[in-house]
């Protein structure tokens, strides 16, 4: 892929602090913090710890043009053993119900089919936010098989079921590589009806706008994916894309950027922070480092107040109730119907 | 540069309002009303609306409706099809009064 990651191409963007300083002088009707207020959270805080989200590593076979890691195949952060351990290690001491494993593409991570081995194991759900082409290359070619054997749920990222649109934000050629990866996995029973294997896709939009109704869409993409490709799928989750790292660079490219925020802001639904899933979150660095979502893990914005930055000194106890750390790209979670790992919230 | 058309000025459209509030209310019920699921999906009145947009070659429409598509879930194919729709219209209605043109071109002919 010809497009190289802001980090190697020297871009300043590539520094979450340039990032949030773009963000910050923008002029918003409002402040994200005034917002969350005005739906009685001030400040916002997190209600339990129902996933652990890790986040192993920036290298990705992929370099989209929407990434908000950043990542592509010429990173090289990825999660050291000592850091899976202490994840790991903090999972089993927990109640936390479901690992979520993501990246860059997490199944690049050569501890990969342990993690999920370990977190099995233990009788936690696992899920894997995977890219679908990594299943494509000779190396990867089982793991739709491995998946299926240890009943991990899979979110694929799809953006759109038009190949152009896919291959714009993506790459050339993904959306083909893409639908062939959903055959593989409709072969060993991902997405098939009475199986029990779960195959979720995710879309986003291809620019700057909302995404639509997820309901809608998704009736949509089952007839069309079904009549032009043969693929079946559980559940469509749409999510907003974030100003930040890539797309971010995309916004400032395209004479967007303030446009886009007043769009997020102006469709600021107090019915969506409920649903924040932030606030039943904990994510985790490759580094080891704590937060509260992987927006603000790439915004480098660690966690609030008194409280164990590592993994290495966390305890669920120390976790479960916190104040969140906000900014202005938080209103990509709270616009219209909200966005987050699971889709629409409400 | 000036020019007639300004892109924000779309966001001031409520200000036709000020003088006939009542009608300005009747107007947007009505207008909610119709963009609603209905028999026909939101995303298909979306799809009508930018085709009649670029019939009546409206710019505040064109834009409002092109964002409107996309975030309904409409692939740039789509859309560029109802707008051949409109398009297919508007000269098929054009051309159709060729017929008027020949009517009144016998009527005085010999």
């Amino acid at each position: 892929m010809a497009l190289l990651t802001l980090t190697n191409t020297g871009h300043p963007l590539a520094d979450a602090a340039a990032q949030r300083a773009t963000l910050a002088a923008l002029p918003m009707a409002r402040p994200f913090e005034e917002a969350v207020a005005s739906a009685g959270h001030a400040p916002l805080h997190t209600t339990h710890l129902g996933v652990l989200q890790i986040n192993v590593g920036k290298r990705c076979n992929q370099a989209c043009r929407h990434c908000h890691v950043d990542a592509g195949p010429d990173r090289r952060e990825v999660m050291p053993s000592e850091v899976v351990d202490a994840c790991l290690g903090f999972l089993e001491a927990s109640d936390i119900p479901t690992l979520d494993i993501t990246g860059g593409a997490p199944e690049l991570h050569p501890l990969f089919r342990d993690i999920v081995g370990r977190a099995r194991a233990m009788g936690r759900h696992v899920m894997d936010r995977c890219n679908l082409t990594i299943t494509r290359l000779p190396s990867y070619a089982g793991l739709p098989d491995f998946l299926a054997g240890h009943g991990v749920e899979v979110v694929a990222s799809l953006p759109s079921h038009s190949a152009r649109q896919t291959d714009a934000q993506r790459g050339e050629g993904v959306f083909a590589d893409s639908i062939a990866a959903l055959r593989r996995f409709n072969e060993v029973g991902y997405g098939v009806e009475g199986s029990g294997l779960l195959l979720h896709l995710v879309t986003n939009p291809v620019g700057a706008y909302l995404p639509g109704a997820q309901a809608a869409l998704e009736a949509d993409w089952t007839r069309e994916l079904r009549r032009r490709h043969g693929v079946t799928f559980n559940r469509l989750y749409t999510i907003t894309n974030m100003p930040i790292s890539r797309f971010l660079q995309f916004l400032i490219d395209s004479g967007n950027l303030q446009d886009y925020m007043d769009r997020l802001a102006g469709a600021f639904n107090p019915a969506t922070v409920d649903g924040l899933m932030c606030r039943s979150m904990l994510s985790v660095g490759w580094d080891g480092r704590l937060y509260d979502c992987d927006f603000n893990q790439m915004m480098e914005l660690g966690l609030a107040g008194e409280v164990p930055s590592t993994i290495f000194e966390a305890t669920p106890a120390s976790m479960a109730s916190r104040r969140i750390v906000i900014g202005p790209h938080c209103f990509g979670c709270t616009a219209g119907a909200g966005s987050s790992c699971g889709g629409a919230t409400v | 540069m000036d020019t007639y058309y300004h892109a924000k000025d779309l966001h001031r459209f409520a200000e036709i309002g000020r003088e006939a509030p009542e009608l300005w209310q009747k107007f947007l019920d009505w207008y909610t009303a119709v963009f609603e699921e209905g028999a026909l999906t939101a995303r298909e009145k979306a799809l009508v609306a930018l085709g009649v947009a670029h019939a009546v070659q409206c710019p505040y429409c064109i834009d409002a409706f092109s964002t409107a598509c996309l975030e309904k879930g409409s692939t740039p194919e789509q859309m560029t099809e109802a707008v051949h729709v409109a398009a297919a219209i508007r000269g098929g209605a054009s051309l159709v009064h060729g017929v008027q043109m020949r009517s009144h071109v016998d009527k005085l002919s010999m």
